[in-house]
């Protein structure tokens, strides 16, 4: 890790079991950047999801999932009991592989996490609703239609609305489990596109399987194995000099 | 590795044949069923549908032997003790059924919960009525259309119970992880978008329950009676019904008169279960159109 970057998260030795003691990550130890784009890869089922599914407490919805060691935002150890999650979860916001839009018009999506969140006005909500979609460079594409189920809209379309939704949380880190996996590839460059402007505002750290887009959009990258971080670097050194031989195999393809 | 002898293929014709056997009978299968609920709905529809008339709609029923007899205070009777049945029965059955699908998941008392609710579906209803003669109408005095209600309640509080349970768990959980990570309570997140984005089928579950008891009788026989007064003391006295009035006619009047009218009546009510039916198909599929 470089120096002058200020952390905003900071894990330590954390280990995670799912049900049954079945260990999933061993002893990760890592720290984010505030307000870079932090790319999280591997092969499937080395635990990359499950590593970020930490960070908001989400894993607890599951019986029998726990984590174990430290995850220190802004410095306070959020595995803490006395946390409070859903404030955790204001702060850290989450965008999943699938669009996940409520079952409620593109506004109202929009407006929940205020709705959740803050006292505001009418015309209030009406403004941030405005700033989130074009937070979420989806403004221009429903200004007119608003009123319409959220489901009405593309694939790719429902993935920004998931961001602009999101962001109107007013959250400081925003976690992306591979957020393109299920849409065409033009959504994909246009969800690219947004992330990289995300990195203004929030800190982005992005699960992804496609290392083509890791290399595209992130500052750093972790290489994740079998549960644990093997490399941690600037992305351009983990892609043009990796220091593990294991890192070197996986991005030049010869594994995962 | 050699070729196999063409001597060891299966006869084409022997699965060409069982290919059609099946086929016919399947279809034959389907004529069976398809008839079988056409000739019901012929039948009521032959006996019942020349004593129906406006003042059969709109006049009470009348004393055995009394001519110009109609059903209206048996049909408002219906739909006062269906829907007493369904303020008490559906409210806790929605509640237990988002239990069952968001919180006790896995637990002890979700698994008792769903046990009992299976057995309780299966009972006869008329254990059902037996029951609440015992407990509700002896101590009261006398049988009441509340009485029936609360029987009529207890027949569909499992079937709701389950059937929300089922809707719940299919919402994709990525839904309620998404809510979830926004700051979504589980409470909130249960009631506000899960069963918002179930509505449809909880509805659906609703309805088809309803529609179930809605000619149930034996429950009835034992709770409500029979009256041929308009429904007034919905908690004190017998109360007029549909489901009664029919059996009623068909089995203990000897007046061929009231014979056709227990047609008419069944008519009835065999068109309001299936109008009930329709409507639910109808929002069932305007559901899978919004998907």
């Amino acid at each position: 890790m470089h120096a002058e970057e200020k952390i905003k998260i900071s894990v330590r030795n954390l280990n995670f079991y799912y049900a049954g003691d079945h260990q999933a990550l061993f002893g990760n130890t890592i720290d984010i950047p505030a307000n870079r784009i932090t790319a999280v890869i591997g092969p499937s089922g080395c635990g990359k999801s499950t590593h970020l599914r930490v960070y908001n407490r989400i894993f607890e919805l599951y019986r029998g999932q726990r984590a174990e060691g430290e995850v220190r935002i802004d410095g306070q150890n959020i595995l803490a009991p006395e946390v409070d999650v859903l404030e955790l979860r204001r702060k850290v916001g989450m965008i999943f592989q699938k669009p996940t839009p409520f079952p409620m018009s593109v506004f109202d999506n929009v407006a929940y996490p205020m709705h959740l969140h803050f006292k505001l006005s009418k015309s209030e909500i009406a403004d941030r609703v405005e700033h989130a979609l074009r937070g979420a460079s989806l403004w221009e594409e429903v200004k007119d239609k608003l009123k319409k189920s959220g489901l009405a809209l593309s694939g790719g379309q429902q993935q920004r609305l998931c961001v602009a939704r999101a962001i109107a949380a007013e959250p400081e880190i925003l976690l992306m489990d591979e957020p393109t996996s299920a849409v065409d590839p033009v959504a994909t460059l246009k969800i690219e596109d947004l992330v990289l402007q995300l990195r203004e505002h929030f800190t982005v750290v992005i699960v992804t399987h496609n290392m083509q887009q890791a290399s595209r959009i992130s500052d750093y990258t972790a290489f994740f194995y079998k549960g644990e971080i093997i490399e941690f670097d600037k992305t351009e050194k983990i892609f043009t000099n990796p220091s593990c031989k294991k890192t070197e195999e996986y991005i030049t393809g010869r594994f995962g | 590795m050699t070729a196999i002898a063409p001597e060891k293929r299966r006869g084409l014709f022997r699965r060409k044949l069982i290919d059609r056997v099946v086929g016919i009978l399947s279809i034959l299968a389907l004529l069976i069923a398809v008839a079988g609920m056409i000739w019901i709905i012929w039948v009521v529809l032959a006996r019942g549908a020349s004593v129906i008339s406006w003042t059969f709609l709109t006049e009470p029923s009348k004393p055995y032997g009394t001519l110009n007899g109609g059903i209206a205070n048996a049909l408002l009777g219906t739909v006062e003790i269906t829907l007493g049945a369904v303020l008490i029965g559906v409210p806790p059955a929605l509640l237990g059924g988002i239990y069952l699908a968001e919180f006790g998941k896995g637990t002890k008392s979700g698994n008792a919960i769903r046990f009992s609710a299976n057995v309780m579906m299966g009972m006869p209803s008329v254990v059902i009525g037996l029951f609440i003669y015992a407990i509700m109408v002896i101590p009261m005095g006398g049988p009441s259309g509340f009485a029936g209600s609360v029987a009529l309640a207890v027949l569909i509080f499992p079937v709701v119970l389950r059937t929300t349970e089922d809707m719940l768990l299919m919402v994709p959980d990525a839904l309620r992880e998404s809510a979830l990570a926004l700051g979504c309570s589980r409470a909130r997140t249960a009631v506000r978008i899960i069963c918002r984005s179930a509505r449809s089928g909880l509805v659906t579950g609703i309805m088809l329950a309803v529609a179930r008891v809605s000619g149930e009788t034996a429950p009835l026989l034992l709770t409500v009676m029979w009256s041929d007064a308009w429904p007034k003391n919905y908690f004190s006295q017998p109360t007029a019904n549909l489901p009664v009035l029919v059996t009623e006619y068909a089995t203990n009047s000897p007046f061929e008169e009231q014979h056709a009218a227990g047609w008419g009546a069944a008519l009835v009510v065999t068109l309001l279960v299936l109008l009930l039916n329709i409507s639910t198909r109808i929002i069932f599929k305007e559901k899978n159109h919004a998907r």
